[in-house]
């Protein structure tokens, strides 16, 4: 027999290299090695347990070989698989399946012990179980619907299959509602307030295998309506909030089997993924408060009357010539369109006529926490040339033209009066550059619902269409001069 | 056995856990949003742990019950935000890196 305080010892060193590994992501320089450090202490968490359970006698292995056979291939295959524009989607599902993982553990956990007649008697050890088997489940499934309802958001929408296929043997198309009256919240927070009830209910009969599934029930319910109301722009803080989440329902499991390395590793993350929820809250100027319960942009949006003539392709092809700074603004319509490369292609011409090319990130421009700067890498753009807000505003007034692709309330000037939805809003002053081209498809408003004046100035020039389209035949206008 | 005194000590590491966390992340620049997050996500499935325990079960007559099914559906959970959360990470973080040193003409 093996002294149990080997395992412990080795749990130690495991959540140590968790510690060095957060610290070590937060930094360009060292954040590869952090990522290692991350997965290194985690092999050495699967591997102290696995050696724990062979001393402890292992009853039987087809489980346990077949669980991390099957999950270690399909997570390579869809790591593998995936496209840099498919990113947010794919980190939700992930976020998604952690917290799911927590939420059965804690119900396995709880059958198991009603399966052996485990439960302890009533005091200390049943209520602090049960409590924590309930948060953890509570945490746990509303981490997964909500992830899976934020997937579906970030897709924009999703294929119903076997419906009736159009001319290009595509099913039929349906957008992910965006929903949410005034009352919805009072229906979530009954539903809340029914959970922690339930958590009570089991404590006072433990064997009551109703309460356990309404349980599962509405935390699932919960979680759906939590997501449904939050429009796309406000993803990025949905999506870290629910990164959070996971590390909280990983920390209670923590408590549910009692081990020490789940709880640290668990609410660090859990922590960390709460700092990142504010750095998006401040960047767009709300309450985290107002992005969970007031529905943004739905009511009262702004109708557009005034026109404005688009340009162009050759029109903007021939004012960037001959000028010696550009700065291109990205923002979701980049993403959608999918232009990061020929954005890339278009610097790459006016950097070879001799023009410095920047580009001034919106921290909440795309739909999660750094969202252009990943596309922009994946187009191969230099580190350098990504400037923060606050930089690339000093730099703008020098600025000959300011390319705005698929951008909107990030650079609406509107903000700057204090006013309206957009009120207060840090943006990037693509208005004080000399002339400001705007890829977009249309004149219509953001996701704020707010006229854009910056579209109507004389030095304004507009290109309607497809991110990507318009971007090409700029290019071909560029290299036809 | 649970009783008080692990409880207690159990809830002090998860307050000092939480203070490190907001510790540790006080400033990271926007680049590093994206893999953080990630790379944070697949820490949190630290909960494999819990998985693999409670996976330990025997296939008396082909059924090893309840309890030990959701357990093999946690593990596979866990083990696809693991092994997918750190190599996405690292695929993220190579590009980026990648193109700091290939940059700046």
């Amino acid at each position: 027999m093996v002294d149990p305080v080997i395992w412990d010892i080795g749990y130690l060193f495991s959540a140590a290299l968790f510690i060095l590994g957060i610290k070590r992501l937060s930094s360009p320089r060292t954040a590869p090695q952090g990522n290692m450090l991350g997965a290194y202490g985690m092999l050495l968490a699967v591997l102290v347990t696995l050696v724990k359970m062979y001393t402890e006698e292992v009853i039987g292995y087809e489980l346990i070989i077949g669980g991390l056979l099957v999950g270690s291939t399909i997570g390579y295959v869809m790591a593998t698989r995936v496209e840099m524009t498919e990113m947010p989607e794919l980190v939700a599902l992930f976020n998604g399946f952690g917290g799911g993982a927590s939420a059965l553990v804690a119900l396995s956990e709880v059958l198991k012990r009603i399966q052996d007649s485990n439960v302890p008697e009533q005091g200390v050890e049943l209520y602090a179980t049960w409590v924590a088997i309930g948060l953890s489940g509570i945490v746990g499934w509303v981490t997964l619907s909500g992830s899976l309802m934020a997937m579906g958001k970030l897709r924009g929408g999703f294929y119903i299959p076997f419906s009736k296929k159009d001319e290009r043997g595509r099913n039929k198309w349906v957008n992910f509602p965006t929903w949410g009256p005034p009352w919805l919240n009072f229906v979530k927070g009954s539903i809340l307030l029914a959970c922690f009830s339930l958590i009570g209910l089991t404590i006072q009969d433990p064997h009551n295998y109703d309460y356990i599934y309404s349980m599962v029930f509405l935390s699932c319910l919960l979680g759906i309506l939590f997501v449904i109301p939050i429009g796309g722009a406000d993803m990025p803080v949905v999506v870290s909030l629910l990164n959070s989440m996971s590390g909280i329902a990983a920390a209670f499991t923590g408590f549910v089997i009692g081990n020490n390395v789940l709880i640290i590793a668990g609410s660090m993350v859990g922590a960390a993924g709460l700092i990142l929820t504010f750095i998006m809250c401040k960047a767009m100027n709300r309450t985290l408060a107002a992005v969970l319960f007031k529905s943004f942009g739905g009511g009262g949006r702004e109708t557009v009357s005034r026109s404005k003539v688009g340009s162009d392709p050759e029109e903007v092809a021939m004012v960037c010539d001959g000028i010696s700074k550009c700065v291109i603004i990205p923002g979701y319509g980049m993403a959608v369109s999918q232009a990061q490369h020929a954005v890339k292609e278009f610097a790459d011409l006016l950097e070879a006529q001799g023009v410095e090319i920047s580009y001034g990130i919106h921290p909440v421009a795309g739909r999660m926490p750094g969202h252009m700067n990943v596309l922009l890498a994946e187009a191969s753009v230099p580190y350098e040339q990504l400037i923060e807000m606050d930089d690339v505003n000093s730099e703008l007034p020098e600025t000959d033209v300011a390319l705005v692709i698929g951008a909107n309330d990030t650079v609406n000037p509107v903000a700057r009066s204090g006013e309206g939805p957009l009120g207060g809003m840090p943006i990037i002053d693509a208005d004080k550059a000399r002339v400001v081209v705007i890829i977009k498809r249309s004149l219509s408003v953001g996701y704020a619902g707010v006229d854009n004046d910056l579209f109507y100035e004389d030095k304004t020039m507009m290109l309607f269409g497809d991110g990507k389209k318009m971007m090409n035949e700029l290019n071909a206008a560029i290299k036809e001069l | 056995m649970l009783t008080m005194t692990t409880l207690v000590a159990s809830i002090t590491v998860f307050v000092l856990a939480i203070f490190l966390g907001f510790e540790l992340i006080s400033k990271v620049p926007p680049t590093l949003h994206t893999p953080l997050m990630s790379g944070a996500n697949a820490i949190s499935g630290i909960t494999i742990v819990g998985a693999l325990f409670l996976s330990n079960a025997e296939f008396n007559n082909g059924d090893p019950g309840t309890a030990s099914w959701l357990a093999f559906i946690a593990l596979v959970m866990a083990t696809i935000n693991v092994v997918g959360g750190f190599m996405v990470t690292n695929k993220m973080l190579g590009m980026i890196a990648g193109k700091k040193r290939r940059g700046g003409k």
